[in-house]
């Protein structure tokens, strides 16, 4: 093993030599590098970490030998995490330095290219969702529908402090909300479902002057494709609110156009595309109504011109952010997801729009034709709901569904427990060629 | 050595690389499909280019865009230091890609993990416990003040303000204001410190926390620390670090140390993942045992023969839908454990070392010091916008300009310490012809860029943020 490899004594990635180094104190004036730290004794750290270095071949081993204590399971999971199949291609040209280790366009003439993609993200999805603007990330689709949340505060022409969720929303989504709408002192409060649908009666019961947003989503949590929408964006209208809609864009490429069912905002991970599983890693989708333009959160890339008036690209309307609006800005947002905006337009590209139909179809069928075969099985019934599922359903099992969940496992299949005999299955076309031995051992399991 | 990035043209076209859209784009009706037609849109127009254009098409994109592969990028507060390139693959094992919805019992992988990066975080840190939850340093920040709040509304004492230096990021201020606390802005004295008098008449029951970054955007330490965090103390508040600039000091001060009792660290900073052209980064918090019951939920603990989730007592809740930035916690971990001690002391040490030669090295004047990993250059009388545009003909990549506002015309540079004196003498010849040009040349910067200079005001005067609107303007 060299001796950069086990590096007892100093990073491996800093390449000074011991003359370099010399040469270096010389020019600066001082003997050691430690008189450059300029920390008082009484808080100066004397003590040591206890990290032990190691090669970076010893690294690898000791990442894998820990994560190889997760069970290998095929996972019928969803609920606002999927996984679709990623081309190499993806992983590819991503991976490529230039993109991978810049950052923020802080000086457009050397970012043109990640620049120019992020341009081509927000566009493809205006096209998506028929809005005029996206921004180019936030972090996940829960910190997206909380950036909406204070959207609200800014935009609306009439104060309000009410912001209504669906009864069947991810437990994390709403916690992650609650966070966001703590500093402006809105409330949130649930909207009851019917058969896995807005109730939008109740929601139009409830709906009142002080509603500043209505949230909703298509496909909801448990994978019903929503199909009063439009009602929904009724009932926002009529008290001057915000009606925002959580989807992802492999949905989006099949269901009606939020822009035509009156949707403000749009919200939801689009590392459907891009990413695959990855623990709940994600990006958050932002995409509103041009006349929010000046309130909207986040980076915007924008087109212009250079000195040679050739188009370029820009980071624009950065009066908007903390850098320079300090405490008066949109959002606190700095870092955030580009490079996974970056994969997303890579992977709906690779695509393109055929591919992003059939794949959205898929999503519907699978679920339909997987939901028909559980159905047949002893001891559950499924789906629960009526309507379209997009992905992912919820079965009932005569068996507690914790029962349920941990035979499969035993099994080699993971499924979620939605309640004490509710579970749900997730299923795209990764999981296709694993679905009938999948149902077998549902059969095994479930009577 | 000039960095030339690549022209790529069509011929009498006014554009560089043209869009997707412009290259490919087709539009499909979506009939016959599996759900009604009242449920579904009527068309899809996207881009839809074969895989060798798609491939060519990213290719040339990345040829035009600057990284710190690419050469020297002392972008003040960034950190933007070699990211290794192995992190990389440990971030995609197979292993590791696990849905957020299983047992924890069947991810004991991952949580053991988890559970061995919180604890060296707090080591590293000084701070008794650390969630790694956040997705980005503002977020870490956010995730920081909301316990901060929590500490205070669970000692029935319910404040409403937060004191921030004026040299602070910007991410402080907006932090504060999205928790729904009001900013009280702190002046840095004359040597670019916080004056513990000036804290002292800005600090009372009003006080929920100092937000202070050490050392800070200048370089320089707050020497005055001890005292600082006693007048916020006394006041009842909390202190909390901003992990920024972290890089300067890993084994040789631990903001635990330094009694504050609320941290972030900007793992895209200090632990070398990249920064992903803005992201995605991860903000882990670390605190005190005294906070530890408002952590975010969930919490990863060891328990018998293994480890699980649990939600701490008086948890905030959740700061990200799922675990936060998974595969980036995992570079993380590699990162720390490849280097150890040994290793990330060093880093520290040749990051100042080679900020304090570089500092030396350049013509221009460095008012504050002694400094740490950064500087802040004055480019006075240069417009230090119009040095940094010219410093892209030099061939690298310029410092973060006009911030923090206490320098006048403010180069804030960071070398980190993956340059070597020979990159760092670059870096310095390139300041050094920058500043014996004219006016007229550096405003007329860049030249030698894939982009020439960018009206910025067109940008945001017309604002056109998609292809449909170029489209609708033709």
């Amino acid at each position: 093993m060299s001796e950069r490899d086990v590096s007892p004594t100093g990073s491996p990635y800093a390449p000074h030599t011991p003359a370099e180094t010399a040469a270096m104190l010389d020019a600066i004036g001082v003997d050691d590098v430690e008189a450059l730290f300029d920390v008082p004794d009484a808080v100066a750290f004397d003590g040591d970490f206890g990290i032990d270095a190691h090669g970076e071949r010893e690294t690898r081993r000791e990442a894998v030998r820990l994560l190889r204590r997760n069970d290998d399971l095929t996972e019928f999971l969803g609920r606002g995490h999927y996984d679709h199949y990623v081309p190499s291609v993806v992983d590819d040209l991503s991976k490529r330095s230039e993109f991978l280790t810049s950052y923020t366009q802080y000086q457009p003439e050397v970012a043109q290219g990640f620049l120019q993609a992020l341009f081509e993200y927000q566009s493809m999805l205006v096209e998506l969702t028929g809005l005029g603007v996206a921004n180019c990330s936030m972090y996940d689709a829960a910190t997206a529908l909380g950036e909406a949340a204070t959207l609200s505060q800014r935009v609306r022409s009439v104060s309000g402090d009410r912001i209504l969720v669906p009864e069947h929303l991810r437990d994390g989504k709403r916690a992650v909300l609650e966070n966001y709408a703590d500093g402006p002192d809105l409330s949130v409060e649930s909207y009851p479902m019917a058969d896995g649908q807005a109730d939008v009666d109740a929601l139009a019961e409830t709906a009142d002057e002080d509603v500043a947003m209505v949230y909703a989503e298509t496909p909801s949590v448990r994978g019903v494709v929503a199909e009063r929408l439009a009602d929904v964006g009724d009932v926002t209208d009529d008290h001057d609110a915000l009606f925002c809609l959580g989807s992802d864009p492999v949905a989006l490429s099949l269901l009606e156009r939020p822009a035509d069912v009156g949707a403000d905002v749009v919200v939801g991970d689009a590392a459907s595309l891009g990413i695959g599983t990855a623990y709940g890693f994600g990006l958050g989708m932002f995409v509103t109504r041009e006349e929010y333009l000046r309130q909207v959160p986040g980076r915007l890339v924008g087109a212009s011109d250079d000195a040679d008036g050739r188009r370029a690209y820009t980071l624009t309307l950065q009066t908007r952010e903390q850098h320079i609006r300090k405490e008066r800005a949109t959002s606190n947002i700095c870092t955030n997801q580009a490079w996974v905006a970056l994969r997303t337009a890579m992977h709906a590209a690779w695509l393109g729009p055929q591919g992003l139909v059939d794949l959205a179809e898929e999503c519907v069928t699978r679920a339909r034709d997987l939901a028909a075969e559980l159905d047949d099985v002893v001891g559950l019934q499924a789906p629960v709901h009526d309507g379209h599922h997009f992905r992912e359903f919820v079965a009932h099992t005569d068996q507690p569904a914790r029962a349920v969940v941990e035979d499969l496992a035993a099994r080699g299949y993971a499924v979620h427990a939605v309640d004490e005999h509710l579970i749900q299955v997730c299923t795209t076309e990764v999981t296709a060629a694993e679905e009938e031995a999948f149902v077998e051992a549902v059969a095994e399991v479930a009577a | 050595m000039k960095y030339d990035q690549a022209r790529w043209t069509d011929d009498g076209d006014e554009r560089y690389e043209p869009l997707l859209s412009e290259k490919a784009n087709r539009e499909v009706e979506v009939e016959d499909s599996p759900l009604p037609d009242d449920l579904t849109r009527d068309s899809l127009e996207l881009p839809d280019p074969a895989e060798p254009e798609l491939a060519r098409h990213y290719t040339r994109l990345s040829q035009m865009n600057y990284g710190v592969e690419n050469g020297p990028f002392p972008l003040g507060s960034c950190t933007m230091k070699y990211n290794p390139s192995f992190t990389e693959d440990v971030s995609r094992r197979a292993e590791a890609a696990v849905h957020p919805d299983r047992p924890d019992s069947t991810v004991q992988g991952t949580l053991a993990l988890c559970h061995r990066l919180q604890d060296y975080l707090g080591r590293i840190g000084g701070m008794d416990a650390v969630t790694l939850q956040p997705p980005a340093g503002a977020a870490g920040e956010f995730t920081g003040i909301q316990i901060a709040k929590a500490y205070h509304q669970h000692n029935d004492d319910e404040r409403s303000e937060v004191v921030i230096p004026d040299s602070a990021h910007g991410t402080n201020f907006a932090t504060a204001a999205m928790a729904g606390y009001d900013v009280v802005e702190l002046p840095s004295g004359d040597d670019g410190r916080v004056d513990p008098e000036a804290l002292e008449a800005a600090v009372g029951e009003e006080t929920a926390a100092l937000m202070l970054t050490n050392p800070n955007t200048l370089g320089l330490f707050e020497r005055d620390i001890e005292r600082i965090a006693d007048v916020v103390h006394d006041a009842g508040g909390l202190l909390y670090y901003d992990g920024a600039n972290l890089n300067a000091l890993l084994g040789r001060a631990r903001p635990g140390d330094m009694g504050f009792d609320v941290m972030h660290y900007n793992v895209h900073k200090t632990f070398a993942t990249p920064h992903g052209g803005g992201g995605p980064g991860a903000g882990p918090v670390g605190v005190t045992d005294e906070l530890a019951q408002f952590l975010p939920d969930p919490h990863v603990q060891s328990s018998k023969g293994g480890y699980e989730y649990y939600t701490p007592d008086h948890s905030i809740g959740k700061v990200h839908g799922f675990y936060g930035n998974w595969p980036v916690l995992l570079k993380t971990f590699a990162y720390v454990t490849r280097l150890g001690d040994a290793g990330l002391a060093d880093a520290s040490a040749k990051a100042v070392l080679n900020a304090n030669y570089l500092a030396e090295q350049i013509p221009y004047e460095v008012p504050f010091g002694p400094f740490h990993h950064e500087f802040v250059a004055s480019a006075s009388p240069q417009d230090a916008a119009d040095a940094a545009k010219r410093m892209l003909d030099h061939g690298v990549h310029p410092p973060t300009t006009k911030w923090p506002e206490i320098v006048d015309e403010a180069l804030m540079t960071e070398p980190t310490e993956a340059e070597s004196k020979r990159s760092l003498d670059q870096l310095a010849a390139a300041f050094s012809a920058v500043h014996d040009e004219d006016d007229e040349t550096l405003a007329s910067a860049p030249e030698r860029t894939a982009a020439g200079r960018i009206d910025q005001v067109e940008a945001a005067r017309n604002p056109r943020l998609s292809w449909q609107a170029l489209d609708s303007e033709t």
